[in-house]
């Protein structure tokens, strides 16, 4: 597998797809979010980590302002998302928002499929609602992206008929069909059957092959080490020890994420 | 008891009840058309996190819930002339005064109904850039709409009686020839039981059509 480098040492003369930097965000009085800095590098495939409530999906969410950042700088291919206020907070204006979450898709844990359409109007709706694609060439698209989760035969159905692992192929689908440059993935198996994991994870290896750039949450660490070209562990709203997958999931540095990783294998045999 | 009933005379006055029913379906027409739509905006703006939208909204909802609709309506034709030099016609006032009311009230279901929905669901429409009025159109109000159908149709029914009111103000709708029918011909009993088989075959098909309609949007959405 071709490794690409950390954002380090990328090249001085790439921009990033995605620079974050000094990254904070507070609910109230709690700072969930303590000055996150990452560059990523188109191709990169950043898998997190980290313990329940160390900030990993609010981190996710910061990126396509499902939650607006408290303060720093979030960049897409160098250019700034959303003007900061008199707080220091980043906020996006409507038509911005609606740009920026074109470019970055985003797959939930619990799916979140539209239940009133079909499988194929769930893929559809992002291309015809928010681009304004005519029907004809979106439901092509659709059909196009259905085929590449596995699901073409399922086009007609209405999600409750399907998996769960039916279900999260969809939802993939149905980022894809926005042709976003990055992928966000928050815990895209943390609800599905241990029977069902495999499918969808084999779907996000397919697209790792296709060269995409992805950021996913897993508490699935063999799948982090197969899957990403960065790994990072997140603790206390820092990110506290990044690395190749051999680097930080066989030899971490930190003892914090020692004993994240014990805690997670101790079960394995 | 020998009373002797003498609807013939009633109903050789017909003429007069449906000049009358009319003007009670035209009320009814043009103020539960108008909160349905009205209603939806209040009830955003009361599920609101933002303080000044949801603040006017809340204000504006419990000032209709919390006093009498006859008071509204007299406000309106008696009061609001007062204070703005505008003096609207009977109709009007009655018109304006159940459309604001009967808005108060469907706003609190569009909230409620907007809110019965997963926090997943406008996730996902804001994940791939849907506005948040896209998002109400397309995912929202569709899977909402089957669980409101009960409560707009108890407030439909409800307005469909509240009409009667508009009479004390001179709205020469059905309530109102019926009292002036029966001071005429001194038969309150055979008037009023005319006009409430009247109102009733009004309001129950209504009734009916909505229990209709909501097998439908359920058997539908499942
Ligand atoms: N909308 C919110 N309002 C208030 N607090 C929040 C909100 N979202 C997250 N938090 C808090 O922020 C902290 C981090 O939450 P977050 O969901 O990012 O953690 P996580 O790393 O994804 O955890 P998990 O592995 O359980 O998913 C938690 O303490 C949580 O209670
Ligand atoms: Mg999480």
């Amino acid at each position: 597998m071709a490794n690409v480098l950390p954002a380090d040492v990328l090249p001085a003369d790439a921009t990033p797809v995605l620079a974050v930097e000094g990254l904070r965000k507070s609910f109230g009085t709690n700072e969930v979010l303590k000055g996150i800095d990452l560059k990523v590098g188109a191709g990169e495939r950043i898998a997190i980590l980290g313990s329940s409530g160390s900030g990993k999906s609010t981190f996710l969410r910061c990126i396509n302002f499902m939650e607006t950042p408290s303060a720093g700088r979030i960049a897409l291919d160098g250019t700034p998302i959303g003007t900061e206020g008199r707080n220091g907070a980043l906020t996006a204006k409507s038509g911005e928002l609606r740009r920026l979450r074109t470019r970055v898709g985003m797959i939930f844990q619990q799916f979140n499929l539209f239940p009133h359409m079909s499988v194929l109007e769930n893929v559809m709706e992002g291309p015809v609602t928010v681009k304004g694609l005519p029907k004809a060439e979106a439901r092509a698209k659709a059909q196009d992206y259905l085929k590449r989760v596995g699901l073409a035969e399922k086009a007609d159905q209405y999600p409750q008929r399907l998996s769960g692992g039916q279900q999260q192929r969809v939802a993939i689908a149905r980022a894809l069909a926005m042709e976003p440059e990055i992928l966000l993935f928050d815990e895209p198996t943390s609800s599905l059957d241990p029977e069902l994991v495999g499918e969808v994870l084999d779907v996000i290896l397919g697209l790792s092959r296709e060269g995409r750039t992805m950021l996913l949450v897993t508490h699935e660490l063999g799948f982090a080490y197969h899957f990403a070209t960065r790994v990072l562990f997140l603790h206390e709203g820092r990110i506290h020890e990044q690395g190749t997958p051999d680097e930080v999931l066989k030899n971490p540095r930190e003892e914090r994420t020692q004993a994240f990783l014990h805690r997670f294998s101790a079960f394995h045999f | 008891m020998n009373y002797s009933f003498q609807f013939g005379e009633i109903l050789a006055n017909g003429d007069l009840l449906l000049r009358g029913l009319k003007l009670t379906v035209l009320l009814f027409v043009l103020a539960f058309s108008g909160a349905l739509v009205c209603g939806l905006f209040i009830g955003v703006a009361r599920g609101s996190s933002r303080r000044v939208p949801n603040l006017i909204a809340t204000a504006y909802i419990e000032l209709f819930r919390n006093t009498p609709v006859l008071v509204q309506l007299i406000w309106f034709y008696y009061a609001l002339p007062a204070l703005s030099g505008w003096q609207p016609t009977a109709f009007t006032a009655a018109a304006l005064g159940l459309f604001l009311n009967t808005s108060a009230y469907c706003a609190e279901i569009w909230r409620a109904g907007l809110q019965s929905l997963p926090a997943g669901q406008w996730e996902a429409g804001r994940a791939i850039g849907m506005s948040e009025w896209q998002l109400l159109r397309r995912v929202v109000v569709p899977q909402a709409l089957a669980r409101m159908v009960p409560a707009f149709t108890n407030r439909g029914v409800e307005l469909a009686k509240m009409t009667s009111i508009a009479s004390t103000i001179t709205v020469q709708e059905l309530m109102y020839e019926a009292k002036m029918l029966s001071t005429q011909t001194f038969l309150p009993l055979e008037t009023f039981t005319v006009v409430a088989v009247i109102y009733f075959v009004l309001i129950y098909p209504g009734t009916l059509a909505a229990y209709a309609l909501e097998r439908r949007l359920n058997s539908k959405g499942a």
